[in-house]
């Protein structure tokens, strides 16, 4: 076990965990923000994204103890976050959700390629989004909701 | 799971329903509505005290809140929003106020017509609909009871509208403040429900209760549950179902800090190892230090090439008759230039819902307490209790908000909440929250079956099929299970069948038949359960017969489709009209696929244009007819059908199979069973509702047996071949 202090949401957090432990259940079980899902444990599915120094990141990958001092952001910002509460309400209004459980992810990925493109193309979407898997299959809502937020932000 | 009730038990069922109502406790007026006997209930086979919890499904609180509960898992189907705006709707109550929430297990929250509380067969609308409008008609006549008493008139001289009600003379009060007083009317006997006009929100695109919170992370699912002193368990299960530990060195496991305890616990079939941690991770690190020698002598060890061999020979013969229309020697009055013969394969299929299973419980010796995202609340809390030694009503089970399902949450065995139950047992007053990690899960079975179909069609001078002789071979989901006394007649399990017996097309010689082998595979409904296979079958062939004839997919099917077809007719001819524009100005390289198929009362037509990117197909978009009789919430039925069409394509995904090997599942992971990411899903779904003032039928999983045969079908036309084996592993 070592401590490790990490800065999550902006705020500076000491964990006690072993040093293997996946960034998602430090942020799960140790910080109880469980907004970010786990979904597979091996990066497939893309539930656990987070932005690791901006970067859309899948935290069940990346082991607590190679953080280091980068920033991590979670789905429990993104409302503070002024690309952040855009792309949910366009969720909302979208009626995008079903089960609800991989959107977080969505959320966190879709978030991550606005900043980096503010005019994504179908293709750019299709790319970007293409690791986050939604059972329920809301697919064809997100890319209107990526699509009506990329207006918005305009 | 299906089960047909006709409409006249319906309503004799609703007459039989009573109401109890009480002052809630809380203040306010509460409303419970009780049915004196399920109509369909094995469970009714054994008399048993009937126990009225206090619990209810309206609470209209002083502040004007109307508190709704909604007697079904949510999961992704939108119940949660649609089975309130039923009962909102004749209680006439301000949407805006409607807050819900999910019933815990109890008897009052079974489905009307079953005897058990459960999500399947896509019934939640279709039976709870009467229930939902009784309910709010009632509350709604005795909120005006308690206005009329108030103002000293007749309830016949006032009206409501959005939690008001208004009297004569400009007089008018809030539901909120009637509660209380409404709570002392007695319940009437009969009540008016609307006519459809009168409907407010049935009807209206409404969205979601549930999104913001599944938005911003801080909806709670079961996976999510944090209890003071809870710990985290998982199950080194045998590699091949139905093993049993042998011998079990736990001693590097044990080493690992935060572990609790390691112990061997029964399975359903055979045993396996639980371990108990404080946090998952530890659990898992300890799992994977677990050195268990397993039994495996007793168990069959299935294997899917051998089971494919074994099933193609049991498909040449005739199995038991699922139906048997005309004449069997019609077959040979056809000339063999005439003549298919033609052999179709399915793998087995995990749901993998996105979140992983899961159930905590904590037993407490005397009672105990459970917390499971479950579509079959009723039954998992019996099997804790059995577990347990308890009695059901000892068991206080709540139902979490669930990620997904698609059928996997609804086991007739329990085998998650048994394995969490005897976890818990040994750990008393300690709640302990079982996870199945993602292998779990992909490896852990009560997979749709592996099938192989085998049809022979005789083709009449007309070019439509004059004669079909279909042999079906796969396991029984419910053999062994309470639904068999129901849903398994003479051999023949209707969720094997359902689909292909049942066809709406006019095919005069017709005969099924079944054969169910015995697997040691554990076998489950898997989102559309038969229809999956039978409608992929039938719509690929009928397709391959229009094709054959020369003659219009569409018009073939309008065709061929039965005088009495007619909800599905109406879905064909509204995709038919909606579809036109986009289906006769198809770019180069793409082509046009349609299929329609009825499952669970709702009947579906749908259109795909494809084209071939990567070796893999693209589907551009895909127009949708649908007539689900009234259309609770058109906004929900159209998120079910883009969805729905993006589950269905499952089937075709390249890495879309589960495999076995000498007993033991090939696949782990996301890497290796790889469900549909958006570029594997179609791009743009439009859905069209017909217009209809019937019953309700469910549009859960009606969505998911149309599309596959589809796009199939539009692959036929790009390559000229036909794809009778599934997965699509190459074009």
């Amino acid at each position: 076990m070592k401590t490790y202090k990490l800065t999550v949401n902006g705020e500076l957090r000491e964990v006690i965990a072993d040093p293997g432990t996946p960034l998602l259940w430090v942020l799960r079980e140790e910080l109880k923000m469980t907004g970010t899902k786990y979904g597979c444990g091996i990066g497939a599915c893309g539930a656990c994204t987070v932005h690791l120094a901006g970067v859309a990141t899948r935290s069940c990958t990346v082991p607590v103890s190679l953080v280091g001092n980068r920033p991590i952001v979670t789905i429990e910002a993104m409302a503070e976050d002024p690309i952040g509460r855009v792309v949910q309400d366009a969720w909302v209004l979208h009626d995008v959700v079903q089960c609800g459980y991989c959107h977080s992810g969505q959320i966190m990925t879709a978030v991550a390629l606005l900043k980096s493109m503010p005019n994504p193309t179908e293709t750019d979407i299709e790319e970007s989004m293409g690791g986050n898997l939604c059972r329920c299959g809301t697919y064809v809502r997100i890319r209107e909701a990526i699509k009506a937020a990329a207006q918005q932000l305009k | 799971m299906t089960a047909t009730v006709n409409s006249a038990n319906r309503l004799q069922l609703t007459r039989r329903s009573f109401i109890r109502v009480s002052a809630a406790a809380a203040g306010g007026l509460l409303v419970s509505l009780y049915l004196d006997l399920p109509l369909i209930a094995q469970e009714s086979a054994k008399p048993k005290l009937q126990v009225y919890p206090p619990d209810a499904f309206v609470h209209i609180k002083p502040d004007g809140t109307v508190l709704i509960t909604v007697n079904r898992l949510e999961f992704g189907q939108g119940v949660q929003t649609s089975l309130p705006m039923v009962l909102a709707d004749e209680l006439d109550a301000d949407w805006s106020q409607v807050r819900t929430e999910l019933a815990p297990a109890a008897d009052i929250y079974k489905d009307p017509l079953f005897g058990i509380q459960f999500v399947g067969g896509s019934n939640s609308i279709a039976h709870s609909f009467e229930q939902y409008r009784e309910l709010g008609a009632r509350t709604r006549a005795m909120l005006v009871a308690a206005a009329a008493d108030l103002w000293k008139t007749s309830p016949s001289q006032c009206r409501t509208e959005a939690s008001v009600v208004y009297g004569p003379g400009g007089k008018s009060a809030t539901y909120g403040q009637l509660a209380e007083a409404a709570a002392k009317q007695p319940i009437p006997a009969t009540v008016q429900l609307k006519n459809r006009p009168q409907f407010r929100l049935v009807g209206k695109r409404v969205p979601r209760l549930d999104s913001r919170p599944k938005c911003d992370g801080s909806l709670k699912f079961g996976l999510d549950l944090d209890i003071p002193g809870m710990k985290i368990a998982m199950v080194a299960h045998p590699p091949v179902f139905g093993g049993r530990v042998k011998s079990l060195d736990d001693k590097t496991a044990r080493g690992v800090e935060g572990v609790l305890d390691v112990f061997e616990i029964p399975l359903v079939k055979g045993t396996g190892v639980a371990i108990v941690a404080d946090k998952f991770w530890t659990a898992k690190q300890a799992r994977d230090r677990l050195k268990v020698e397993w039994d495996l002598s007793a168990v069959e060890h299935a294997d899917s090439t051998q089971l494919s061999a074994k099933y193609k020979e049991l498909a040449r013969t005739p199995g038991n008759v699922a139906v048997s229309r005309g004449d069997e020697k019609a077959m040979d009055a056809v000339t063999p230039g005439n003549r298919m013969v033609v052999e179709y394969e399915f793998p087995y299929l995990a749901h993998t819902p996105m979140e992983p299973l899961n159930t905590t419980i904590r037993y407490d010796g005397d009672r105990a307490e459970a917390w499971v995202g479950s579509q079959f609340q009723t039954v998992d809390q019996m099997a804790i209790a059995e577990v347990l030694s308890l009695r059901p009503e000892q068991v206080t089970f709540h139902t979490e908000m669930a990620g997904g399902g698609f059928g996997r949450r609804a086991v007739s065995d329990s085998h998650v909440q048994r394995e969490a139950a005897a976890i818990a047992k040994r750990l008393r007053g300690v709640p302990v929250k079982l996870v199945w990690t993602r292998e779990d899960d992909v490896r852990g079975g009560y997979y749709r079956p592996m099938h192989v179909h085998r049809v022979e069609i005789g083709i009449g001078p007309d070019g439509m099929p004059a004669a079909w002789r279909h042999v079906i071979v796969g396991q029984s989901i419910l053999a062994g299970t309470p639904f068999a006394a129901m849903m398994v007649k003479n051999g023949v399990d209707e969720t094997a069948v359902e689909g292909a017996v049942g066809t709406h097309y006019n095919i005069p010689n017709f005969h099924v038949s079944v054969h169910h082998p015995t697997i040691n595979v554990p076998v489950l409904w898997w989102r559309s359960v038969g229809h999956t296979h039978n409608a992929f079958v039938m719509e690929t062939l009928i397709d391959e017969l229009a094709t054959r004839a020369r003659i219009n997919p569409i018009v073939y099917r309008r065709k061929l489709l039965k005088a009495d077809a007619g909800k599905l007719r109406r879905a064909l001819d509204l995709m038919d009209e909606k579809s036109a524009s986009w289906r006769t100005t198809l770019p180069k390289g793409h082509a046009l696929g349609v299929s329609c198929h009825e499952s669970f009362g709702t009947a579906v037509a749908c259109a795909v244009d494809v084209s071939i990117e990567n070796n893999r197909p693209k589907i551009h978009r895909v127009t949708i007819g649908v007539d689900p009789g009234i259309a609770v919430n058109p906004l929900t039925i159209e998120s079910q059908f883009q969805g729905g069409s993006a589950f269905g394509v499952s089937q075709l995904m390249a890495k879309g199979a589960i495999t076995l090997k000498d007993g033991r599942v090939e696949q782990r992971n996301f890497d290796s069973y790889t469900p549909p990411y958006i570029n594997d899903a179609p791009i743009a779904v439009d859905v069209h509702i017909v217009p209809n003032s019937e019953q309700p039928t469910g549009c859960g999983e009606p969505p998911v047996p149309v599309i596959s045969p589809a796009v199939v079908n539009a692959l036929a036309a790009l390559t000229g071949r036909r794809y009778r084996s599934l997965p699509l592993v190459s074009l």
